[in-house]
């Protein structure tokens, strides 16, 4: 279930921010290690909230550091 | 005036036009008299009076990486592609600093008419169809006009200042003029000017047609655009852009470039006449020309071409020709490229001064097509094929909805 998660994840990091799939590991940060901006994480969050159907709220998206936390956020978040 | 500075000279050149996506292709599709305007057969046109335009030749989507191009508007798209080239062409790599140049002499000055309003347009669908929390968080920078200028900043590295002019379709001439304020009031050292649209949408269309400004010769899109012709109907909607390096001879010279001409002067008035019909007289046209050549030293004799903003209104067009006969003669040879182009509304001026200058320095003045029943009182030379013949100096006018006027002087470096 994770990986499947983590294989979207990069797929909407492609598309939104250029990233390479093969960088999107749980460890990595958003802003330090992926260059992702603040524009593009709120693009990401919008394609999370289609993808999955897990909303994330402004405060939320903030604390979404790693990878790591948005998997985490997406599986206790996401409707089934 | 024109002995207390020194000479700005034009460097590089780059553009994407309906004519072709580099300056080499647009150069070539004017002097073949080629025209750039298609019809126009997507399902939201068809209920549209007017059914034909200009698109550029090449998708500057395709041309860009995804993922910046997806974070672009249409018309900033256009002036990144048109800006690298130039910049490559002025022989700049990568940013200021990595030139040598100081970032912050470096100045931005990229007109449009409308912005982003396709973004805009797509964005409002999503609001009514999806709701305010898919409209993408991009929007207000692809929308934004001084966008275009501000990624092209972005790009080269310019911190002296980076400015958008907006005055309809005097946009780009306007940008063009006031990098030469820049350079000459001693607040900039090199600078990109030009000016890029991309406004095909149903509502533009719309909006201008209602206003009985564009052509409705939809069974024949590249004979619709006839500037100076009695049958003229009104103008075709174009896509494009262009940008010029500009920078003081001596820097030009030090870095070892030879110019493509000189940027002798400009001149911009207004003419507080109606909102959108041009003065009939044509006094405020005239005088952004006068102003030009006083600020550029020379004399009315000195320029034997126009390139005309003629854009095939019939409220336009005749009011040009009249006062650029009696002020630089009959015998002044003008082209009126937008019978092959359309009519780029704010990039228009751009890629005029770039065929202005192309002109000069080739020596080759441009045709204009279409021209099958001049009207009876044009008392210019309008060649209906590329002519050569040497050229000292020429005139770009560009005029825009509001009475804007804009006249740039080129001459031979």
């Amino acid at each position: 279930m994770a990986d499947n998660i983590l294989e979207e994840l990069a797929a909407i990091l492609n598309e939104v921010a250029d990233v390479k799939p093969e960088d999107v590991t749980p460890e990595k940060s958003f802003v330090d290690d992926l260059d992702v901006d603040s524009l593009s994480m709120v693009e990401v969050a919008m394609a999370v909230e289609e993808k999955f159907g897990a909303k994330i709220p402004d405060e939320q998206l903030s604390e979404l550091k790693t990878v790591g936390d948005a998997v985490t956020y997406i599986q206790q978040h996401q409707s089934a | 005036m024109a002995d207390s500075f020194e000479d700005v000279v034009v460097t590089g050149l780059g553009a994407t036009t309906p004519l072709g996506g580099d300056v080499d292709s647009f150069w070539t599709g004017l002097l073949e008299g080629r025209s750039g305007v298609v019809a126009l057969t997507d399902d939201w046109a068809a209920d549209l009076p007017v059914r034909i335009a200009a698109r550029m030749a090449v998708d500057p989507a395709e041309v860009l990486a995804r993922v910046q191009a997806r974070r672009l508007d249409r018309s900033e798209q256009g002036a990144i592609v048109a800006a690298r080239q130039a910049w490559a062409d002025a022989g700049f790599e990568g940013r200021a600093e990595d030139n040598g140049l100081d970032p912050t002499r470096v100045a931005v000055v990229i007109g449009t008419g409308i912005g982003g309003v396709t973004s805009l347009l797509s964005q409002y669908d999503i609001l009514l169809e999806k709701g305010p929390g898919r409209v993408s968080p991009l929007l207000i920078p692809m929308n934004m006009p001084n966008g275009p200028a501000a990624y092209v900043g972005l790009e080269v590295g310019a911190q002296a200042g980076v400015h958008t002019t907006v005055s309809a379709c005097a946009s780009g001439a306007e940008a063009v003029a006031h990098g030469l304020d820049l350079i000459q009031l001693g607040r900039a050292d090199v600078v990109l000017v030009g000016g890029t649209e991309a406004c095909i949408h149903r509502l533009n269309i719309a909006g201008f047609a209602q206003m009985r400004a564009m052509s409705t010769r939809n069974d024949e899109p590249e004979r619709a655009s006839r500037p100076f012709d009695k049958n003229r109907d009104g103008f075709v909607l174009g896509e494009g852009a262009g940008v010029l390096v500009i920078e003081r001879a001596s820097s030009a010279a030090a870095r070892g470039r030879t110019p493509y001409a000189v940027l002798a002067g400009a001149g911009i008035t207004a003419d507080s006449y109606d909102i959108v019909a041009p003065d009939p007289k044509g006094d405020g046209q005239q005088r952004a020309a006068l102003s030009a050549l006083r600020r550029g030293g020379l004399d009315a004799a000195d320029v034997v071409h126009v390139n005309a903003h003629a854009t095939s209104t019939p409220a336009g067009d005749g009011a040009e020709a009249r006062w650029i006969a009696e002020l630089l003669g009959e015998q002044t040879v003008v082209s009126a490229t937008k019978s092959m182009t359309g009519h780029l509304l704010g990039a228009a001026g751009a890629i005029e001064a770039i065929a202005t200058v192309l002109a000069v320095k080739n020596d080759i003045v441009p045709p204009t097509i279409n021209l099958d029943d001049p009207e009876d009182d044009l008392q210019v030379d309008v060649p209906d094929k590329a002519r050569e013949m040497p050229v000292p100096a020429a005139l770009n006018d560009s005029f825009g909805f509001g009475g804007h006027n804009v006249a740039l002087l080129f001459r031979k470096a």
